[in-house]
């Protein structure tokens, strides 16, 4: 089921993908696949837990003949949330992009399951109202649109007074509230989210946390790249001080979430 | 397929919302042709012998001006890389967008020939000719107009960029556009560069949301 070939899978088949020749690497991202859980569970394995979810394999992001990113391995299991830390300019976020197949990249990337992204930008055209954006979202992933579901996303992120109002009209914050109700929405086990706390008031940000620790819990996996020590990581890899080879486990994080 | 729905409504939402981006380039198709009327007062004869070749030209340039804008709003707000992610529903929306561009531009300016006609003092005999072949042409140059525009939504001054890549490939559009047309004055049924533009039109069809996805995730990557 993994799409080795070279070429980036992510939104195409194979055959209708142009190769470019001049690029250096690609990253490889499987189709989605519905239950990966299901498919390991016909080997009888003595030690299940560790499904991984996403795998990196000695990935290198080059961007002006400056590499950006290297890292020999990352991996993300059911149930994990990483704390993606590094000082400004590290490749936080082009070490996301790269994951969810927006940038080339040297190396390869496995998932089988389908990703949702949250980036700097929210994703959301401002000329539309909140439930209008979510509907699209909903429908880009093929899923049914229920309005009453789409509703009470938005109550949860407490956006309903403003449900009716373009997006454009509402504040930073709000509009961040918003990619949180399509993340609540979203059918996807793999998160990759880029500063998800950025314009988030305290409330927004409690509510965030909640969100990733229950995704989590229920067998998703978070990468988050975040400046504010993360209380729900499970581990944390830091850009900037790890020599950009390994990703580590930290002793204190571990604490945190035990 | 939700995702084709879904994106043609967005689209046209979009569309209703933004009524400018709608609006000027007919306006400036509207103005042009009348501005050309104005220069060539008098001789009445010498604008029907070039109404065809005046007509598609300006048809191309209205396209360019539309197609400059089309992609820049969901790039800046972050929505063009959530559709590039949509994994297999990518396509579909693409084809929902380019759809709704062709409706937005070169079906109104089918809908407007009658009038684009009687500014260029043509006879009203020719006018359902000339709207079938405007009807035949103009969704090629939506179609192939989208590639460019996919490559060109992050660079400066995109729109200049634009002309210069895809006015180019437009060349057969024109050429079998004013052929048509100029047949149609001589009272014959254009019928061979009808299919020819039909046929243009089909395969940019077929071929533009592939290679608009593949500009478009370019343009990304910078």
């Amino acid at each position: 089921m993994v799409n080795t070939n070279p070429v980036i899978g992510l939104c195409l088949p194979e055959w209708v993908l142009p190769r470019d020749p001049f690029a250096p690497g690609f990253v490889t991202i499987a189709h989605p696949v519905p239950d990966p859980v299901q498919l390991s569970t016909s080997a009888p394995t003595l030690s299940p837990p560790e499904v991984h979810l996403l795998t990196a394999d000695s990935i290198t992001c080059i961007r002006d003949r400056r590499v950006v990113v290297s890292l020999a391995r990352l991996t993300l299991a059911e149930g994990e949330c990483i704390e993606l830390r590094g000082a400004n300019g590290s490749g936080k976020t082009t070490l996301l992009r790269a994951l969810c197949g927006l940038l080339p990249c040297e190396g390869k990337v496995q998932c089988h399951v389908r990703i949702a992204f949250v980036g700097h930008r929210n994703g959301n055209a401002g000329l539309l109202t909140p439930i209008e954006n979510l509907r699209w979202h909903r429908q880009l992933q093929d899923a049914p649109v229920d309005d009453e579901q789409l509703l009470d996303a938005l109550a949860r992120v407490g956006l309903l007074r403003a449900a009716g109002k373009p997006v454009q009209q509402l504040s930073q914050g709000q509009q961040r509230r918003l990619a949180l109700a399509r993340l609540l929405l979203s059918d996807a086990k793999v998160w990759l989210l880029d500063e998800p706390h950025a314009a988030l008031d305290v409330a927004a940000s409690a509510l965030l946390d909640e969100l990733l620790n229950t995704h989590c819990q229920e067998g998703g996996a978070v990468l988050v790249s975040s400046h504010a020590p993360l209380a729900v990581a499970t581990r944390v890899i830091d850009l900037s001080t790890d020599d950009l080879s390994a990703d580590h486990r930290s002793a204190d994080s571990a604490q945190a979430a035990a | 397929m939700s995702a084709f729905a879904g994106q043609l409504v967005r689209e046209l939402q979009l569309a209703g919302r933004a009524r400018a981006d709608v609006l000027n380039p007919v306006i400036f198709l509207l103005l042009a042709i009348t501005l050309f009327a104005l220069a060539l007062e008098g001789k009445p004869e010498v604008l029907r012998e070039h109404a065809a070749g005046i007509l598609w030209v300006l048809v191309l340039l209205t396209n360019m001006l539309a197609l400059d804008g089309m992609f820049r709003r969901d790039l800046d707000d972050g929505s063009l890389e959530q559709l590039l992610l949509s994994a297999d529903a990518a396509i579909f929306a693409l084809l929902g967008k380019l759809l709704v561009q062709w409706l937005v531009t070169g079906l109104l300016i089918v809908l407007l020939s009658p009038l684009l006609g009687m500014i260029l003092n043509l006879p009203a005999t020719v006018y359902p000719l000339l709207a079938l072949v405007l009807l035949a042409g103009t969704p090629a140059v939506s179609f192939i107009g989208a590639i460019g525009a996919g490559l060109t939504a992050g660079a400066r001054r995109g729109g200049a960029l634009l002309a210069l890549l895809i006015l180019p490939l437009l060349v057969p559009v024109l050429i079998f556009g004013v052929s048509a047309v100029n047949r149609a004055l001589e009272g014959e049924a254009p019928r061979a560069e009808l299919y020819w533009l039909g046929a243009i039109s089909l395969a940019s069809l077929m071929a533009a949301p592939f290679a608009t996805q593949a500009g478009l995730r370019i343009t990304l990557e910078q």
